[in-house]
């Protein structure tokens, strides 16, 4: 059977203000879904409430992974069930290794019964698997060495978090502007990237402006979001509509939710004025 | 020992500094420097809060009368071996237990490349003129406070190394001392490198009870001739119950380097003042220091780079994680003389901060009377981010996980400054097991 991720009628608020305002997706493994909208629109926090980021509160609605509720679930079981999400700004650990840290995430994922304190992997194995896959993304083993992200460009940042993905191999990734911060060969690469990495064996989740990220890895279904709500789903011939002529037709078709979105940005645009 | 001289003997008075005098047959001029101490430790009252070096630690329920000097005692039960020695080829070692040495061993590779290690009553009957010229004398003062010249008075265990001129020891030197139940260690150590010897050395405390009160009152002089080299690594891990004292001070001289690590894990209460002198052209010193504390521990570390001579560099990290209610303070001052151009010192203190009730306070210091000198020195204070938590639990680690691995990363700029396997491993080890899961 297939494994699908189910997001229904889903509200979240930060701090006590809506932000996602009943959000609707079904994903299934092996499909590649491209969430496209304006700054502050909600994408972002769509993906941090799926991976149960604590500041995120869940105010109504449900997600269920097969028959699994996501929602009753612990950041890490969430992690270890199979769902990934490629940070759009990934956090520095300064002191640990990536290769330490990735081979302790490995474990966990693989195992996910394993208990604290239970054996890693053999480090045989998985220094082996993890040159593998460095050579394949054409990264130099002394990157592994490094701390995690500590001291990072933005494009090396977002080149771990391929490496970590492919290390997973979640059910479902979800790839917040995993494009963002680089130049035009760097979004290609890592385009190739995550298709190479065997992104048609995941549901992928791919939250971008550019077309460029889409281009190794054709969206089957294309969705806007504005106003903190999926306001229209098509196929990658949206995706590539919104990135040549921008949002003005959605906001025109979906008033109620172009007014909502201008609410949601008037804190943030306020001082500016 | 006859039974009359068994019967109670109060603490610290003059009538057990006499049956101390009475009960080892020491040379006059030790005699004479115990007497001076005692004179001095007798006119001193124990600080107060008064005082700038003890605004921050208050020894209000420190009852000196509760302690005495220590009787040899047999240890009831096996001690422990160490957790420095763990996995390392020692070339020699010594155990002490409530400040008694119990076990004092050399290998005769060593003992015949003249290097001396053993406790200070062995060295004293060996070399008595060596102890003459370096036992409290050149490093650490026995007048400067109450403390150290109650370990200058009563002193009984410790040990000494000394390796001569020329000579490179290969294995590390290991010593132990053990605390047993309310006992109190007066313990010495002195460390003496002639001029282009090279040696590591291991030291460590532990107790048997991590509950039990005790004592350490205890002071450590490393003495470096030119162009020598030391390592020596310093491993405090009394238990909880113990009030720790001490003085500890290195005298660097030309072009030596003295890599000195420090991890205080242990005490109910530390004062300690560490102190490197920097007293020949060229010299080096590195500190590296790992402090974890928990409970109601309260650790307080006064380091003093001193830089005496000029063209030395010195370079002192101390990092701290905290949990509960307990505190640490640091205080770390440069002293550059006048005489001390093209001085290169730094000093760093970071401090984790793992729950909410626990303090660490943070006061680094200059004092510089050179002109041409570069000195930089920075504190820190944090907590663990949120976020780093959530991040790595993103990746499948549990929350615990996630602490553990940001707090052992936290130390790790420390660790990859100590090459020594085992130290790493010991430190590691320590601090991976005291970290806990915080709301």
């Amino acid at each position: 059977m297939t494994d699908v991720l189910k997001i229904e009628n889903l509200h979240v608020a930060v701090e006590g203000k809506p932000i996602l305002k009943g959000v609707n997706l079904t994903i299934k493994r092996g499909e590649i879904h491209a969430l496209m909208g304006p700054n502050g629109s909600g994408k972002s926090t769509l993906g941090f409430a799926i991976m149960g980021h604590p500041n995120y509160e869940i105010t109504a609605g449900s997600i269920h992974l097969n028959d699994q509720d996501v929602l009753e679930m612990a950041v890490d079981e969430r992690a270890r069930a199979g769902l990934f999400l490629a940070l759009q700004r990934p956090v520095s650990i300064p002191g640990v290794r990536l290769a330490d840290f990735l081979r302790h995430a490995t474990t966990n994922v693989r195992n996910p019964d394993r208990k604290e304190g239970e054996e890693l992997i053999p480090m045989r194995e998985f220094r082996k698997e993890i040159k593998d896959k460095m050579n394949h993304l054409s990264m130099d083993m002394e990157f592994a060495r490094r701390y995690v992200n500590d001291g990072f460009s933005g494009g090396e940042m977002k080149r771990a978090e391929i490496l970590q993905l492919a290390m997973l191999q979640p059910k479902f990734a979800i790839l917040d502007e995993t494009d963002s911060g680089l130049d035009a060969d760097a979004v290609r690469l890592a385009s190739q990237s995550i298709a190479d990495i065997g992104g048609e064996n995941m549901g992928l989740l791919i939250i971008t402006h550019h077309d460029k990220l889409l281009e190794h890895n054709p969206p089957q279904f294309a969705h806007v979001m504005l106003g903190g709500k999926i306001v229209e789903t098509g196929t990658v011939k949206l995706a590539q509509e919104l990135h040549t002529d921008g949002y003005d037709r959605i906001r025109k078709a979906y008033p109620e939710a172009a007014a909502a979105e201008l609410e949601m940005n008037e804190e943030e645009v306020s001082p500016a004025v | 020992m006859s039974a009359s001289t068994v019967t109670e003997v109060e603490g610290f008075s003059p009538a057990a500094f006499d049956r101390l005098i009475e009960s080892r047959n020491e040379p006059a001029w030790l005699q004479e420097l115990r007497q001076s101490a005692f004179d001095t430790f007798q006119s001193m009252s124990l600080p107060s809060r008064k005082e700038e070096e003890w605004m921050r630690t208050d020894i209000r329920m420190f009852h000196l009368d509760k302690f005495a000097v220590p009787e040899q005692v047999k240890p009831e039960v096996e001690l422990p071996l160490g957790v420095l020695r763990q996995g390392v080829d020692v070339g020699g070692s010594i155990v002490s237990y409530n400040g008694h040495t119990v076990e004092s061993n050399l290998s005769e590779e060593l003992r015949q490349q003249g290097v001396i290690f053993g406790s200070i009553a062995e060295v004293l009957e060996q070399r008595p003129e060596l102890l003459e010229k370096y036992l409290l004398t050149k490093a650490v003062d026995p007048h400067f406070d109450k403390f150290s010249s109650l370990h200058a008075a009563f002193f009984t265990g410790g040990q000494v190394l000394y390796v001569p001129k020329n000579t490179v020891v290969k294995q590390p030197l290991h010593a132990l001392s053990v605390l047993g139940p309310g006992g109190v260690d007066l313990g010495h150590t002195l460390v003496i490198v002639e001029e282009g010897a090279e040696v590591t050395m291991l030291n460590e405390t532990a107790s048997l009870d991590n509950k039990a009160p005790g004592m350490h009152c205890g002071a450590i002089e490393l003495i470096q001739h030119p162009n020598s080299h030391l390592r020596y690594i310093n491993l405090q891990n009394w238990g909880q119950g113990v009030w720790h004292f001490a003085h500890q001070k290195a005298i660097v001289e030309r072009d030596s380097t003295l890599y000195w690590t420090i991890g205080a894990l242990g005490s109910r209460l530390s004062k300690v003042n560490q102190h490197v002198a920097l007293v020949g052209e060229g010299a080096y010193c590195e500190v590296n220091g790992v402090m974890f504390t928990e409970g109601k521990q309260h650790l307080s570390y006064h380091t003093l780079q001193h830089h005496e001579a000029p063209s030395c560099r010195s370079n002192f990290l101390y990092k701290t994680a905290l949990q509960d209610h307990s505190r640490t303070v640091w205080r770390g001052m440069i002293k550059v003389d006048n005489a001390a151009q093209k001085t290169d010192g730094y000093q760093r203190n970071d401090n984790l901060i793992l729950t909410e009730h626990a303090r660490a306070d943070s006061i680094p210091g200059l004092e510089i009377e050179a002109d041409d000198v570069r000195c930089t020195h920075g504190a820190t204070t944090g907590k663990i981010d949120e976020e780093q938590i959530f991040y790595a639990q993103t990746r499948g680690f549990t929350r615990k996980e996630a602490m553990r691995a940001i707090v052992i990363g936290f130390f790790q700029q420390v660790f990859d400054r100590i090459p020594l396997e085992s130290v790493r491993d010991a430190l590691g080890n320590a601090i991976a097991s005291r970290v806990r899961e915080y709301e």
